[in-house]
């Protein structure tokens, strides 16, 4: 028993017929057949019958159902209450369900059964097949041997070779056809670097695109921001896509709560507000969920967490940068408006980030 | 083959085409008979035998599913138009009436609200296709703990893991269609994912989405990729995964009458083949249930896509789940240092980052894990038999155990999904349930391998303990001098034979190869061989058995059977063909 | 509880008690005190003098001991002063305060003040300081509201705490948004208004009474619209979508599959 199955492979498989002496005793065979209520009372089979019948007949009512809910409940579109029209378009959603569900689950259960009580249940004993046998294996072998022969590809090599080159410079043309998946004519990593944030660019509400005041955000206020360009945009998808870059968060601190600034960012923020990319840097939701006595900001997809206080650095979770702070101040009128643009790209690392400034158009 | 070679007589070919059919069935037989060759199909299939237990319906739970999901998702597209383009809602649902959103999403609400039955044949392709990644799943995990993956079935192993890949791309794809603000996101999820892949990342996720995200191109090429060429690929790899079920007949469970040279169970036609057939309507029943009583995706909550808002609760469908939740309890920082980091090259530097690369490693893990096991099993186990008696889980521990820490790191990853929900629910704090997740991360498993191989060592002793004193009657008995004992009953020969016929072998050991040398790779397998087998619970041995009815002065039923040493053929006692 | 009753046994429970004692009976003579000075400076607008008494007679006994005894603040609690009948009206009529037991922020449990009682607390806390006040019922008619513009303000300003339906959704350490079904029109505008707990302030200037009021039609509309599809299962989404179908879908079929293999009797 014990170098059974192990070890060495060539082991004669007698298990295979649970053969004398392997196990404590012989396979006994098939238990003796019992007969069900329905093979000998005939009776039990009737009631049988009847009870096939009657799930066939609540198929029967289930389509019943259906056609109701279909004809009898209008359309939602046909009620001057829109409430109305919502609770009426839950009742036909459940009489087609369930409607349909009955005439299913009457069907199948009846033919279920029909099958388990009236039809025969004698287990079958059926032999398997061995997968070939040794006549047909030497046959088919001669055949790929004689084949290969008729082709000569064995005696001539030339042949061979330029046939694999060949099949193997194929294929690249059908890579090399969805290159144009990406048609826009700013192809290429640069586009990430920059979003519509500029110099003088007044940062304005998100929908409705109304500039803000300072005085607008009292403290502990949060807004959700969009750079005042962006209508200018034309064309959804790319409006889309600039939109996807320069989603601002907007938070006003009480100054003190504030962590001194790094050299650099000094006159970032204004009398206590800040800015900050919604783009989480982890896998890229919007970062919108603000605490405002914590501070933090907590993403909802993947919960990373990060400090508004502390120039937004990671507190938990998967994200690995700080959010990209939004330098701003106010212009003339009152009205805030962004410094620059963000100094590193939003949003996810991606692998050409790592150089963040090739052209140096970032300020140091 | 040689069947080319055959020659038949002439009066076979007359045989064949003067044959006249009496009744009028029998005339519309004939007539397709002739044209397709149905004898032949009949002949091999109409009283083929199919084993019947409950844990062989998930295959078909699955393949309705799908069947399922493919029909109403041909409803679907009769209304829905994949379309980036913008129009102004003015359907029905009045909270949206007014706003500017995609063409995708404007006829995903017209399905729900102005197309009667549109909704209930929304919710039935959304819970259709839970339910079609569900069955795949729990028919692999069935196929896995009872060892159906053994030889000759390693491939189509391999054919059913490329299936469950396959569901969860057709799922994706079709999550993100309606174009809302929650599978948005999502896309964003998976955007964030492809540009961590280094070197090509930001690339393919250009070419996805035709540009930069989320652009206009990539719902029409999700709905291609969603209605085409994965069902078209399920399609093909379902026909191939049937034909080699059929090619090699269907595994059985271990027990009296099976062996590895027979099929026991039930014929097609009729019985096997009126259970199938009715159980598709169950599953379509079931399913129906479920989509006119239980609202899924509720796509009007979560409005136009738009890269500004989110929602709390932001989660994938529950296949996608272990992805988003192995994201979450990767740290971004370990103390103050942080993961990511720039590699400096020659050209200013790369990006690496870390915290989104280190959660795919155990996901490939496991895939690929999957893909592999057949082959890694029997390397283990130098067993390279072909197997079509299943194991009962207990009588493999080492797999089951395993099996059973696999499944739990799924589970814990897969949980994580659901950690803001975890924690608003039980009233936990977030951050709290994210530390428990990642130390389950790592102890889960271990202790999940611990405990299921004490748990299915504990089982073997107990069949042996059946087998050699029999249940206890819950009967206690007193002796004439006083003495307690419980009655036990012996178990009749049939149970038995499901108690004793397995094997337990020992560890074998390094062994050399043809040159007599043992590598390191060989002692690496007999290592793992050792861990393999060197717990075990030997069955029951002829000895044994006859010493301990020789003890207990009874006659059990298998005594007979024991001594007798008659072999079983394979047509036995319920004979048919 | 348990802690308490404890704590009732400890020997200098007794010490403890007469300084409560003796600390509510000066708060009480103090309370007598600037009664006078509150009547004497300022009635807000829309309240009564009486109500400013009452109102600073219950902070007095409820609140003063957390809040301080002119609501100045204490490590307890934050200061009252400039916070408005707005916070009074959210806190007090939603029965976050008094505050049960303290915790990553104030549960919401039945209001421990009526109606009148809670007026007059608010009416307290405003002659304190200028802050956000009781909206006028304007803002708070539902059928003026335009529900779409409201639900694409709350997708954008909202919908990343409390969650796309309004079913709530965590926050940071134990932290939550709660969810907003069933919550009165007027504590949505003041929770608005003034930002409880962590809630970031939504005020005028960010967004206007009318979107306000177009927030809430949205929210009363999504709330009694119910859920076309059947239960809606807590407008969880997926997770409880995958619960569901791993349960009661699995369950189904396990059973359907165990009565169809079953040998019938």
């Amino acid at each position: 028993m014990a170098e059974h199955g192990n070890g060495d492979s060539t082991a004669v498989v007698k298990a295979g017929e649970g053969a004398s002496g392997d196990y404590a005793i012989d396979n006994p065979g098939l238990p003796p057949h019992r007969p069900r209520l329905a093979d000998v009372d005939e009776k039990a089979a009737k009631r049988s019958e009847r009870q096939v019948a009657a799930l066939f007949f609540i198929s029967i009512i289930g389509t019943v159902m259906f056609f109701v809910g279909y004809f009898a409940v209008a359309r939602m579109d046909q009620f001057e209450n829109y409430f109305e029209g919502m609770s009426a378009l839950r009742v036909q959603n459940t009489l087609i369900g369930v409607g349909t569900a009955l005439a299913m689950l009457g069907i199948g259960l009846g033919i279920v059964h029909w099958a388990k009580t009236l039809m025969p249940d004698h287990e079958v004993t059926e032999a398997r097949k061995p997968l070939r046998t040794e006549e047909d294996r030497a046959d088919a072998e001669k055949i790929v041997t004689e084949v290969v022969d008729e082709t000569q590809i064995k005696r001539r090599p030339l042949l061979r070779n330029t046939m694999i080159a060949a099949a193997l410079l194929a294929p690249l043309p059908a890579v090399v056809l969805f290159r144009d998946l990406d048609r826009t004519a700013d192809f290429g990593v640069e586009r990430m670097r920059h979003s519509l944030w500029d110099e003088g660019i007044r940062l304005v509400r998100d929908p409705t695109g109304t500039p803000i005041r300072a005085a607008d955000l009292t403290i502990g206020s949060a807004m959700h921001v969009i750079p005042e360009n962006l209508r200018e945009v034309s064309g959804h998808g790319d409006r889309l896509a600039e939109k996807a870059k320069s989603v601002v968060l907007l938070m006003r601190l009480n100054p003190d709560d504030l962590h001194e600034p790094t050299p650099g960012r000094e006159d970032w923020s204004y009398e206590g507000i800040i800015a900050c990319s919604k783009v989480c840097t982890h896998v890229g939701c919007p970062v919108a969920l603000y605490e405002r006595h914590t501070h933090h900001l907590l993403c909802p997809c993947h919960q990373s967490t990060f400090d508004a206080s502390e120039e937004f650095k990671v507190t938990f979770g998967p994200a690995g940068r700080p959010l990209p702070q939004l330098p701003i101040t106010v212009d003339d009128e009152g009205f805030l408006i962004a410094r620059s643009d963000f100094t590193e790209p939003v949003g996810p690392t991606y692998w050409e980030r790592g150089h963040t400034d090739p052209e140096g158009d970032f300020p140091a | 083959m040689s069947a080319s070679k055959e020659k038949y007589t002439e009066a076979q070919y007359l045989e064949a085409i003067e044959y006249q059919p009496k009744t009028g069935t029998g005339k519309i037989a004939n007539y397709v008979d002739t044209r397709v060759g149905g004898t032949s199909i009949v002949r091999e299939f109409g009283r083929k035998v199919f084993p019947d237990h409950w844990t062989f319906m998930f295959g078909e739970v699955a393949l309705y599913s799908f069947i399922i999901t493919v029909i109403s998702g041909a409803f679907l597209t009769f209304w829905f138009d994949p379309s980036m383009a913008t129009t102004r809602y003015s359907g029905s649902y009045a909270p949206l009436q007014g706003l500017e959103m995609s063409m995708a999403y404007a006829t995903s609400l017209e399905l729900s609200f102005d197309v009667r039955g549109g909704l209930f044949m929304r919710q039935l392709h959304h819970w259709g296709a839970l339910m079609f990644v569900l069955a795949m799943s729990v028919h692999m995990i069935r196929v896995f703990f009872t060892g159906a993956f053994r030889k000759p079935r390693e491939l189509n192993w391999v054919v059913g893991a490329t299936l469950l890949v396959l569901g969860l791309a057709a799922g994706f794809t079709g999550y993100s269609l309606p174009d809302e603000v929650l599978s948005g996101n999502g896309l964003r999820i998976i955007d964030g994912m492809l540009k961590a892949i280094p070197v090509v990342g930001t690339y393919i996720s250009f070419f996805l989405f035709g540009g930069e995200f989320p652009g206009n191109e990539v719902i029409p090429r999700l709905y291609a990729l969603h209605i085409f060429v994965i069902p078209a690929l399920l399609l093909i790899l379902i026909a191939v995964h049937l034909f080699l079920v059929v090619m090699h007949k269907h595994t059985q469970y271990p027990g009296p009458g099976r062996t590895q040279r027979n099929v026991v169970g039930y014929p097609i036609g009729p019985v096997y083949a009126a259970k199938a057939g009715g159980f598709f309507f169950i599953v379509l029943g079931v399913l129906s249930l479920l989509a006119g009583t239980f609202q899924i995706n509720a796509l009007w909550n979560y409005g136009p896509y738009d890269p500004s808002p989110v929602q709390a609760g932001t989660q994938p469908d529950w296949y996608i789940g272990w992805f988003d939740g192995v994201l979450r309890i990767m740290p971004g920082f370990i103390g103050n240092i942080p993961l990511e980091f720039v590699l400096p090259t020659p050209w200013g530097g790369n990006s690496v980052a870390t915290p989104v690369l280190v959660p795919m490693i155990p996901i490939t893990v496991l895939l690929l894990g999957v893909f592999v096991w057949p082959w890694l099993e029997t390397w283990i186990t130098g067993d390279k038999r072909e197997h079509h008696l299943l194991d009962r889980p207990r009588n493999a521990p080492t797999r089951t155990a395993f099996g059973v820490a696999m499944v739990v790191w799924y589970l814990v990853m897969w949980g994580a999904a659901s950690s803001d929900l975890m924690a608003t629910h039980f009233a936990l704090s977030l951050n709290d349930v994210i530390y428990w997740l990642r130390a389950a991360f790592f102890l889960g498993p271990i202790i999940a391998y611990l405990l299921t191989k004490r748990i299915c060592l504990a089982l073997q002793r107990k069949d042996r303990e059946v087998a050699l004193h029999g249940h206890e009657a819950g009967v206690i008995e007193v002796s004439a001098d006083g003495e307690f004992h419980e009655q036990h009953k012996l178990p009749n020969e049939h149970e038995l034979w499901t108690l004793v016929s397995y094997e337990a072998p020992a560890p074998s050991g390094p062994r050399p190869n043809a040159k007599g040398k043992i590598t390191a790779v060989e002692k690496v397998r007999a290592r793992l061989n050792r861990i393999w087998f060197e717990d075990r619970v030997e069955p029951v041995s002829r000895e044994e058995y006859l010493e301990a009815i020789g003890h207990h002065g009874e006659s059990p039923a298998g005594l007979e059977a024991a001594q007798s040493r008659q072999a079983i053929t394979s047509g036995a006692p319920a004979d048919s063909r | 509880m348990k802690a308490l009753s404890q704590k009732r046994r400890h020997p200098f429970a007794f010490v403890a008690l007469l300084l409560l004692g003796l600390l509510v009976t000066g708060g009480l003579y103090a309370a007598a005190t600037t009664v006078n000075q509150a009547q004497a400076s300022n009635t807000p607008d829309g309240f009564s003098s009486e109500q400013v008494d009452e109102g600073e007679r219950l902070f007095v006994a409820n609140c003063a001991s957390c809040h301080g005894m002119n609501a100045e603040g204490s490590d307890a609690g934050p200061s009252l002063v400039g916070v408005g009948a707005a916070s009074v009206e959210f806190q007090v009529g939603t029965g976050r305060m008094p505050m049960q037991m303290s915790g990553p922020q104030a549960q919401q449990k039945p209001p421990q003040f009526n109606e009148e009682q809670t007026t007059q607390l608010a009416a307290y806390v405003a002659s304190l300081g200028a802050g956000p006040g009781i909206p006028d019922d304007e803002w708070l008619d539902v059928d003026e509201g335009d529900p779409a513009r409201g639900g694409e303000l709350f997708r954008i300003n909202c919908a990343m705490c409390h969650n796309a339906a309004g079913a709530g959704g965590a926050l940071t350490e134990g932290k939550y948004a709660p969810s907003l079904h069933g919550v009165d029109e007027v504590h949505i505008y003041t929770a608005m208004t003034t930002g409880p707990q962590n809630m970031p302030v939504f005020n005028d200037a960010n967004i206007p009474p009318e979107d306000k009021r177009d927030i809430i039609a949205f929210l009363k509309t999504y709330e009694q619209q119910g859920s076309p599809g059947g239960f809606s299962l807590g407008f969880l989404g997926p997770v409880s979508e995958g619960l569901l179908i791993w349960t009661l879908g699995l369950a189904l079929l396990i059973g359907s599959m165990v009565w169809l293999t079953s040998r019938s009797s």
